[in-house]
């Protein structure tokens, strides 16, 4: 697997009208990989990535791509990256077709547009005009117009919004494909399933900075309570004692059920704890909790941000 | 680094020349209203009887020009802006600047464009006129087409400053449609230039079609047309592009 750095931003800072949406960010993605950036709106996500398409100029920091700088290096960067922007449209009346060859035309070594048209589902719909397609289709258009040019970086934001489940499939499939062809993707979501199914490492931002910067395992396992334990007991148990398990991060009850988060170190200790009190556990359960859980948890307010943390183990 | 760079901006005028036969509207204001508006006044039998407060011309010889100046008027006010203004606010040029297509590259296809289209309709409107209702061809080509061309420019570039002071489209709309009747106006759409009291000339003249006009008047007529009208319209004409250049927006 490469190892060679293609995006570099380090202590990217940006603000509008004197409030920080971007304070600080550092990260690195290596040639080859899919990186993602996750976090809740306003985090700086959609920020950060124009500042790496070069749509926007950092107030501070470093950003570069295959070492262009992108708002300097415009011609550089629009030939190895692709983008699909979060929002934006064509010209109305222009048809799929139409697009697809213009896009390819103005590359020097384009992707067959025909091909990916098919691979994203747009081979039916060629002729028809930007403004009669639906979201999904216009989503899966704009996917295939960053792929067009056969980037070295592919600029993902929101990939799949407007997508159905089965098109988000075919389509989380077609960026597997395209990061085995070699090329790197930066992805934006929202969604912690696309971000557990396609990232190979994961930033984390809250508040715009990098709250954690790990694998998708990684970051469920630094989350604080990474196991969630459900039963029912056969008779109520003391909630003094349950709040002294050790690591134990929060009981309730849910349902009916009695619902403890923690770690292994918790299962453990209940388990002793029922059986001291001769207590039967109905249905007992004990789950990883996915990157869900642990995303909430990084993004809390209780959640310190490590930014510095981060940047050391990136380092 | 260099090889398809020529190609892509005449790539881009041959798509947005496609996208523009797509818009009937604006090519029926465009290249065909003007010479509708000639033919419903030449059917107007007192205006096609020579008048002695016209020095012996017609009404109808009167109102070519107009109509050309017609033609230059809406697409580059009416018509251009709002294309322009609608590319900006869909997000169209700001994802174009993340491919290697220029957003300016879109922008010039258009003002280039609906330029030439403005012009194939003058054409036609100076054709119908000779064809249909006997008006002689500009006495002097070269003046006639030397204003015809500083015209254009003009109506281009103001409608390209509407588009870059005005942050919507509807807004756009309102602005370019305010603008739109003082200037049609000036041009002589109600009453040629050459038919106001000669106060009312010496403001009009000033205006870019109202210089435009007396411009193409003079040159249909044969003689030279006035530097001081031509100079008119080619100040107007540079800062009015200037203007747009400085204040555009792209996003």
């Amino acid at each position: 697997m490469p190892n060679t750095a293609i995006i570099e931003v380090h202590d990217l800072r940006k603000s509008y009208r004197g409030r920080a949406v971007v304070d600080g960010v550092s990260f690195t993605v290596r040639e080859g990989e899919i990186f993602g950036l996750l976090g809740p709106n306003g985090a700086g996500k959609t920020t950060t990535v124009e500042c790496v398409e070069g749509l926007r100029r950092p107030d501070g920091g470093r950003v570069r791509v295959a070492g262009f700088d992108p708002h300097t290096d415009r011609e550089a960067i629009t030939r190895l990256l692709g983008a699909q922007l979060q929002e934006s449209e064509l010209q109305p009346k222009i048809t799929v077709r139409e697009a697809l060859e213009l896009h390819s035309l103005c590359h020097r070594r384009p992707a067959d547009w025909r091909t990916l048209a098919e691979r994203l589902g747009l081979d039916g719909h060629l002729d028809q005009r930007f403004a009669k397609l639906s979201g999904g289709q216009k989503q899966r258009l704009f996917i295939a117009l960053a792929l067009v040019g056969n980037p070295r970086v592919v600029v993902l934001d929101e990939l799949t919004t407007g997508l159905d489940p089965r098109a988000r499939q075919d389509t989380w499939r077609l960026i597997e494909d395209v990061r085995d062809s070699g090329v790197t993707v930066l992805l934006v979501t929202h969604l912690m399933a696309e971000a557990q199914r396609l990232c190979d490492r994961i930033a984390v931002l809250r508040d715009g900075r990098i709250a954690a910067l790990d694998t998708p395992s990684g970051l469920v396992a630094r989350s604080s309570a990474n196991t969630e334990i459900s039963l029912t007991p056969s008779r109520p148990l003391d909630p003094r004692e349950l709040a002294a398990l050790p690591a134990v991060a929060a009981v309730r009850q849910r349902e009916g059920r009695l619902v403890i988060n923690g770690t292994d170190e918790t299962v453990d200790a209940l388990v002793g704890l029922l059986a001291r009190n001769g207590v039967t556990a109905d249905r007992l359960r004990v789950t990883d909790v996915g990157l869900d859980d642990a995303f909430l948890d990084l993004t809390g307010d209780d959640a310190p941000a490590v930014p510095d943390r981060t940047t050391a183990t990136e380092a | 680094m260099t090889t398809p760079t020529v190609s892509v901006p005449l790539a881009v005028l041959k798509s947005e020349a496609r996208l523009l036969r797509r818009e009937p509207a604006s090519i029926f204001w465009i290249a065909v209203f003007p010479t509708l508006l000639l033919v419903v006044l030449g059917l107007i039998p007192a205006f096609r009887d020579p008048s002695p407060a016209l020095g012996g011309r017609r009404t109808i010889d009167l109102y070519v020009p107009v109509s050309v100046l017609l033609a230059l008027i809406i697409s580059g006010l009416q018509a251009m802006p709002q294309v322009i203004s609608a590319y900006r606010e869909r997000g169209i040029l700001r994802r174009m600047a993340t491919t290697p297509i220029r957003p300016a590259a879109l922008l010039t296809a258009q003002i280039a464009l609906h330029g030439a289209v403005a012009l194939g309709s003058a054409a036609l409107v100076v054709a119908v006129g000779r064809i249909a209702f006997d008006v002689p061809l500009p006495g002097r080509p070269l003046g006639y087409l030397l204003a015809l061309a500083l015209a254009a420019l003009a109506a281009l570039a103001l409608g390209s400053t509407i588009a870059a002071l005005t942050r919507t489209t509807r807004i756009c709309a309102a602005v370019s449609s305010v603008v739109f009747f003082p200037t049609m106006f000036t041009a002589g759409v109600w009453l040629p230039v050459q038919q106001m009291p000669a106060l009312l000339q010496r403001v009009v003249e000033v205006a870019p079609f109202g210089a435009a006009a007396q411009a193409l008047s003079r040159a249909s007529a044969g003689d030279w047309p006035g530097w001081m009208h031509l100079g008119v319209l080619a100040a107007w004409a540079i800062v009015l592009l200037g203007a747009a250049a400085r204040w555009f927006r792209w996003e």
